[in-house]
C-alpha cells in the first residue's frame, strides 16, 4: 500500500501543489475544463490526498486527468494554496511512465510528440508558420492561408528574418543550438519520453 | 471612493539593459509586434535590449502538453539563462506569457529547493559545458511598457478616443493566465486585478470594460488546441468570453499573451463561419490587438508594418475611429512594394 502515492509525492512539484485540500470546490467552480468536460479538480485533490491506492490508480488510468487545460486558474483561486493543475502534471507524468494511459490518449500523445515534439528537436521552435498548415488548421481562416502562401514577401515587411541567419523573428536556429538542445534532452530524460511516446 | 486593489501590489521592473527572448507563438502569428517592441525600447525609450541569435524555444508548450518532462524544460531554461549570462545581462524579458510562467516557476522551484538548482547546473554542464546565473529581474515586456506608459504617451500621435464622439474607446483587456495566475506576485496588480494592460488603456485615453468573464481563460488548453479533435474546448471558452463582453460593445480587445491574441482573433472567424454570429453590431468582429500593436498604432507606426493585415478580424474601422492615417493600397503589398494577391473573403465575417 502507498506505492503510487509515494511515487507521486517524490516529484519535486508535489509538496507545493498539494498541501491540505478542504474540498471547498472553488477550483471546480472556476475551472474552464470542468465546464466543458466531466472533470472536477476538487475530486482530483481529494482522491490523491486520501491515499487510496485503488482510487489513485483508477484516476491515473482514466481519461479524466487529460481534461485539464493547464490555465492554472485553480492555483490562483485556491484559498489553501493548492494547485490541482500541477497535480495533474504529476499524475500524467507517472501515467505515461507506467503505461497507464489508454490507446486513445496514447495515440494523442504520440501525435503531439511526432509533430510539435519533433519540431522542437528539428527546428528549435514549438510553433512555427511552416507547421501551422492551412489544411490542418482551417480555423485559422483565409488570411492565415494568404499569409503563409506569401510569407516570403510579407514577413520581411514585419521585420521578421524568416529562415534567415542571425537574430530576428523566425530566424533559422543554428545547428549548434539544436545539438545542445538534443544533448539536454538526452541528459535529462526528454529523449526517453520522446521515444516512449513515439512507440507504436 | 473606489478601492484600487492593484495599487496594493507593484512589482520590481528593471530600468534598463534587458535580454529579450522571443516567443514561438508571437513570432509565428505576430512577428511585427516583436519588431515594434524592440523599436519602442530603442527609439522611443532609448533602452539597451539584446536580441540574441542563439535563442530558441523554452519548450513550455511541450511541458504543459506532457511531451517534455520537467527536468528537460528546466535545463533548456537554464541554457537560455546561460545565453543571457554570456552576453553580460541580468534582466530577462520573455515575449511569451507561457514562457514567463515557465521561467517564474523554475525560479520559484530553485529558490525553494537549492538542490534542484544544483542538479540543473549539473545537467546543463554535462550536456553543453555551459554555466549560468539566475536573472536578477524577470519581467514580461508588457510590464516594461506599463512602467514607461506615461513617457510613451508623450510621443504618441493618437489617443484611445473616438474622434467622432470624443468619448474614450471601450477596451476589453485580456491578460494571459500564466502572467499572474501561477505566481500572482509576478503580475502587476496580482491575478484578480491585473493592471498591466488596464494601466496602459487608462493612461492612453481609453476606458476598460469590466465584464463578468474578464478573468476567464481564452481556452488555449495546450493539448486541447494542439489536437485537432479537442479544439471544441478552445473555441467554447473564447465564445463564453465573447458572449460575456458583447453587451458592453467593446471597440477592441487587447492581450499581453500572443496565444490569447491569436485565439480571440481566429475563433471569432470560426464562430462566424459555424453560426453566422459576430459579437459586434456590424458583422466585422471585434479587432484583437497585441499591446505592442496598440502602442505602435498610437505612436504612429505603419499598421501594415505592425502586421494588422495578418489578423483575421480587420482593424480599419478601429483606426478610422481613432483617426489613424493609413494607406489602404499598401495593405496587400509585400516587401519593396510588391503587389500580392488578395486573401479570400470569409463567407460571413465582413472584411
Amino acid at each position: 500500500m502507498g506505492n503510487l502515492y509515494n511515487l507521486l509525492s517524490q516529484d519535486s512539484r508535489f509538496n507545493g501543489a498539494l498541501k491540505a485540500c478542504m474540498n471547498c470546490g472553488i477550483c471546480t467552480a472556476i475551472c474552464p475544463a470542468a465546464e466543458f468536460f466531466d472533470y472536477d479538480p476538487r475530486r482530483i485533490c481529494d482522491t490523491v490526498q486520501r491515499k487510496d491506492e485503488n482510487a489513485i490508480e483508477e484516476l491515473m488510468r482514466s481519461e479524466v486527468i487529460w481534461a485539464c487545460g493547464q490555465c492554472l486558474s485553480c492555483k490562483a483561486r485556491c484559498p489553501r494554496g493548492n494547485a490541482p493543475g500541477e497535480i495533474i502534471l504529476i499524475l500524467r507524468k507517472y501515467a505515461q511512465q507506467l503505461g497507464y494511459f489508454n490507446e486513445h490518449i496514447k495515440e494523442q500523445q504520440r501525435r503531439m510528440a511526432a509533430v510539435q515534439g519533433n519540431n522542437i528537436l528539428q527546428t528549435g521552435y514549438c510553433v512555427h508558420p511552416d507547421l501551422v498548415t492551412p489544411e490542418m488548421h482551417p480555423e485559422q481562416g483565409p488570411i492565415w492561408e494568404w499569409y503563409v502562401e506569401n510569407i516570403i514577401d510579407i514577413a520581411p515587411k514585419l521585420g521578421a528574418n524568416y529562415h534567415g541567419e542571425g537574430p530576428g523573428a523566425l530566424r533559422e536556429i543554428h545547428q549548434k543550438n539544436l545539438e545542445e538542445i538534443r544533448k539536454i534532452y538526452e541528459v535529462t530524460g526528454g529523449m526517453d519520453l520522446h521515444h516512449l511516446l513515439l512507440e507504436d | 471612493m473606489t478601492k484600487r486593489f492593484w495599487n496594493e501590489y507593484q512589482k520590481e521592473i528593471a530600468d534598463d539593459h534587458f535580454f529579450y527572448e522571443r516567443s514561438c507563438i508571437r513570432q509565428t502569428f505576430f512577428p511585427g509586434s516583436e519588431t515594434a517592441f524592440l523599436r519602442i525600447m530603442r527609439e522611443e525609450l532609448h533602452k539597451d535590449i539584446r536580441d540574441e541569435a542563439n535563442q530558441h524555444t523554452c519548450t513550455g508548450i511541450g511541458y504543459h502538453s506532457d511531451f517534455v518532462p520537467l527536468e528537460t524544460t528546466m535545463t533548456v531554461v537554464a541554457r537560455l539563462f546561460s545565453l543571457m549570462t554570456e552576453a553580460g545581462y541580468t534582466n530577462y524579458v520573455p515575449s511569451c506569457v507561457t514562457s514567463f510562467g515557465i521561467f517564474s516557476e523554475m525560479l520559484e522551484m530553485w529558490k525553494e529547493d537549492p538542490a534542484l538548482l544544483e542538479q540543473t547546473r549539473q545537467y546543463l554542464r554535462k550536456a553543453t559545458g555551459r554555466e549560468f546565473e539566475v536573472p536578477t529581474n524577470l519581467v514580461h515586456p508588457s510590464d516594461i511598457i506599463y512602467k514607461f506608459r506615461e513617457e510613451l504617451k508623450q510621443n504618441m500621435k493618437y489617443q484611445l478616443v473616438n474622434r467622432f464622439t470624443g468619448k474614450p474607446l471601450k477596451v476589453v483587456e485580456h491578460v494571459g493566465c500564466h502572467y499572474a495566475k501561477i505566481f500572482p506576485e509576478q503580475g502587476i496588480g496580482k491575478s484578480e486585478f491585473p493592471h498591466v494592460l488596464a494601466g496602459m488603456i487608462e493612461s492612453w485615453g481609453g476606458e476598460v470594460v469590466d465584464y463578468p468573464e474578464r478573468r476567464h481563460c481564452c481556452g488555449f488548453g495546450f493539448r486541447h488546441y494542439l489536437l485537432q479533435e479537442n479544439r471544441g474546448y478552445s473555441v467554447a471558452n473564447s465564445k463564453k468570453k465573447f458572449e460575456s463582453m458583447e453587451p458592453y460593445e467593446p471597440d477592441f480587445i487587447v492581450c499581453n499573451c500572443p496565444g490569447c491574441t491569436m485565439f480571440m482573433d481566429k475563433w471569432q472567424y470560426t464562430i462566424a463561419e459555424m453560426e453566422n454570429k459576430t459579437y459586434d453590431r456590424d458583422g466585422y468582429g471585434i479587432p484583437v490587438l497585441t499591446y505592442e500593436e496598440m502602442a505602435g498604432l498610437l505612436l504612429g507606426y505603419n499598421p501594415w508594418e505592425l502586421g494588422l493585415q495578418i489578423h483575421q478580424v480587420q482593424s480599419e474601422k478601429l483606426m478610422d475611429k481613432i483617426g489613424i492615417k493609413y494607406d489602404p493600397d499598401e495593405k496587400y503589398r509585400g516587401v519593396n512594394g510588391k503587389i500580392l494577391p488578395k486573401p479570400h473573403k470569409p463567407s460571413f465575417l465582413k472584411q
